[in-house]
């Protein structure tokens, strides 16, 4: 079985380390937030301008000036801090953010990873993807290894306009764990009950397969 | 004589001197921080041709939708514009020129306009749409995309609270875009839900010194919310 939204978002939280400092995308990189480890401590950056992000007040704490990124009304946590966008991606293109997870409608052999434009449909616009993208070291990508109609997301060449070039390393699917060296996909785990010939037929792009392929624990 | 004293009482005089055509900053994150009243006194005066700097263009009835509605708006960057199904069917029709810009992007274009500093290199975007027919360098073995800085004919903020003289204090994430905005405006008037006597704020606690500042008004404000999400008590 292919995994579901939360399990994907179980599965990246092990990629968590104590004290780190973390920039979730909306969608799947949010729940990951619902699945760090008791007792490790982990902050949360929102691009709109808060480190310490927490979770959602209650009906009395809602407050129309405290919001993360997707723009829902959020509390914070202890140790937070507030600044403005400008320092907020001073701490993302200097490398200071320790982990970023965001989602991608494509990624490639190269490490490239198309997100914001889908040309001929609307375009909402990057936020601040890109932005994410070419500051970060340590980056993971999340998103379903390929389309309703079967066809493959994970490629040897992005179709659509690019958010950042060479820049993603890892991989989180529906199906794998997939890490990005020498021009190929590496399948790092497989999914409980997905076999690798499943993951071959739906990767596009240059597959390397291991002799022995862990399975995700989720 | 005013002095340092930048305290108006009226929405005219806040925004005297704003006419069409004129390039404009206007404050928040989605709805949150942004200079409601302002907007909604654009709308009342009819201002056309405008070119706009905002990370996003509100929604249909609020913030910068208000301003779509009469078609007030020729040109906008920005960085997330999902929100706004005026603002889509503008943009399809060719009557609004948007011009899509990262998000950190945009907030160094603006820092860096207010600090006197014309253009940066910054590694966000290259090899993407958003590179193409911009100068590019190779620096220490990586690549960079040469960004042109801005700045604006007005800049309008929204601050918590302001002093007499136009010291500022944001609240929360009502911060965002605010304070870079408040520096590169050639005039920079500030909606503030408190005015105290100068003296009153703590010099440790403002983030924007009141030599930004030109103009400062008190509003009440409806702070609307995009996505009220909650969890049980």
């Amino acid at each position: 079985m292919a995994l579901s939204r939360e399990q994907i978002a179980s599965r990246i939280a092990q990629e968590l380390q104590d004290g780190f400092y973390v920039n979730l995308g909306i969608g799947i990189p949010t729940l990951v937030a619902n699945y760090i480890p008791d007792g490790m401590e982990v902050m949360l950056q929102s691009e709109n301008g808060l480190l310490g992000m927490g979770q959602f007040p209650t009906e009395d704490e809602v407050d129309a000036d405290l919001i993360n990124a997707g723009k829902q009304t959020v509390t914070m946590a202890t140790g937070a801090s507030l600044f403005s966008s400008a320092e907020s991606f001073a701490m993302i293109r200097g490398g200071h953010v320790d982990l970023t997870v965001l989602g991608a409608f494509e990624v490639d052999v190269s490490g490239n990873i198309a997100s914001w434009m889908i040309p001929g449909k609307l375009i909402k616009g990057m936020g601040g993807a890109m932005d994410l993208v070419a500051g970060a070291d340590n980056i993971i990508v999340t998103m379903m290894h390929a389309d309703k109609k079967g066809n493959s997301k994970i490629l040897d060449a992005c179709t659509l306009p690019l958010t950042g070039a060479q820049c993603i390393k890892k991989v989180v699917t529906d199906l794998a764990v997939l890490e990005i060296k020498d021009g190929a996909f590496h399948l790092l785990e497989r999914a409980p009950d997905v076999s690798v010939e499943e993951i071959i037929e739906k990767t596009a792009g240059k597959l390397i397969i291991p002799d022995e392929v862990k399975v995700m624990n989720v | 004589m005013a002095g340092l004293n930048k305290v108006v009482e009226t929405y005219d005089q806040a925004l005297a001197g704003l006419t069409d055509d004129m390039t404009l900053m206007v404050g928040g994150f989605g709805l949150c921080g942004i200079p409601e009243n302002l907007i909604i006194k654009m709308q009342e005066m009819g201002v056309k041709g405008l070119t706009c700097i905002s990370n996003n263009a509100g929604v249909d009835d609020f913030g910068l939708g208000l301003l779509l509605q009469k078609k007030q708006i020729a040109r906008i960057y920005a960085s997330y514009v999902g929100e706004n199904a005026l603002f889509e069917k503008q943009m399809l029709s060719g009557e609004l020129d948007v011009i899509l810009t990262p998000q950190g992007t945009l907030a160094e274009k603006i820092r860096a306009g207010g600090a006197g500093i014309p253009a940066f290199f910054t590694a966000t975007g290259y090899g993407t749409p958003i590179a193409e027919g911009k100068e590019t360098r190779e620096i220490d073995g990586r690549h960079y995309v040469l960004e042109p800085s801005l700045t604006a004919d007005f800049a309008l903020v929204k601050a918590w609270k302001a002093d007499t003289m136009g010291n500022l204090v944001y609240r929360n994430t009502a911060m965002n875009f605010n304070p870079m905005m408040a520096t590169a405006g050639k005039i920079t008037v500030v909606e503030v839900e408190e005015i105290v006597p100068a003296g009153t704020l703590d010099p440790n606690h403002i983030h924007t010194p009141g030599i930004y500042v030109n103009r400062v008004i008190k509003g009440s404000f409806e702070k609307r919310i995009e996505q009220r999400t909650t969890r049980e008590a």
